[in-house]
């Protein structure tokens, strides 16, 4: 299992990680599927829609904002890949909470933002039945992107 | 035939199809047809009880049938439902 990341997005996600602490911040990863590897060409950052008070350790992505996503996707001849979100001063491993949310498929990528600065990220996928997730290697590529 | 469009993550337990011609006359009985035809997708969107699980949602265009009829909202021939996820964790 491997995602590929320009180096360019991977800056932009950690970025937005450090605006978002204290709070969770959170986007989607679009990109293609190809010989079975996945690429990240673009990213939508969205707004956490949690209440204020739950930001700190919960984020939500409503299906209005997944449905904008799908329809930029489709326009950007690309396909929703995973989701990223930040672990404000919390390693980056999935948490119990991610797992009873998170869907099969799905590239979950976490960084983790240690007292507003973004340290490091990686990218786990839920199995089918659901039980655990597993690491994905995340490959840094020297791409430019739109 | 009303159509139903997959997510990518679902896509495997649909026979890796992006868009399934269905046969119903509201939303219930797309979903009904679509579990029918790939039971996979079952556990997927429904849980234990046979409720739609939480993170699942159905939209006729751009408009969520929870601001509709909920699964009794009637569709048209060429209707296009979507299922979108909403996305949580911590």
């Amino acid at each position: 299992m491997k995602i590929h990341i320009p180096q360019q997005i991977m800056n932009e996600i950690h970025a937005h990680g450090e605006e978002s602490y204290p709070e969770e911040g959170a986007g989607l990863m679009l990109g293609r599927l190809e010989q079975g590897e996945r690429w990240i060409e673009s990213t939508l950052f969205l707004e956490n829609a949690r209440e204020e008070g739950a930001r700190h350790n919960r984020y939500l992505i409503t299906a209005e904002d997944m449905l904008q996503g799908e329809m930029e996707a489709e326009k950007r001849g690309l396909s929703i890949i995973g989701i990223f979100h930040s672990h404000p001063d919390h390693p980056n491993l999935p948490s119990e909470f991610d797992r009873e949310y998170a869907i099969p498929w799905y590239s979950y990528l976490i960084t983790s933002v240690n007292s507003g600065k973004a340290a490091s990220s990686r990218s786990w996928r839920l199995e089918d039945d659901r039980e655990r997730f597993l690491e994905e290697q995340i490959e840094i590529v020297d791409i430019k992107v739109k | 035939m009303p159509a139903l469009k997959i997510p990518t993550p679902l896509r495997p337990y649909a026979g890796g199809e992006s868009t399934l011609l269905l046969p119903g006359e509201d939303v219930a009985e797309v979903l009904e047809a679509a579990v029918k035809s790939y039971p996979e997708l079952k556990k997927h969107l429904y849980n234990d009880d046979g409720q739609l699980r939480p993170f699942v949602n159905v939209f006729l265009g751009e408009e969520n049938i929870n601001q509709l009829d909920g699964l009794d909202t009637t569709l048209e021939e060429n209707d296009t439902l979507l299922i979108i996820p909403s996305i949580a964790g911590g």
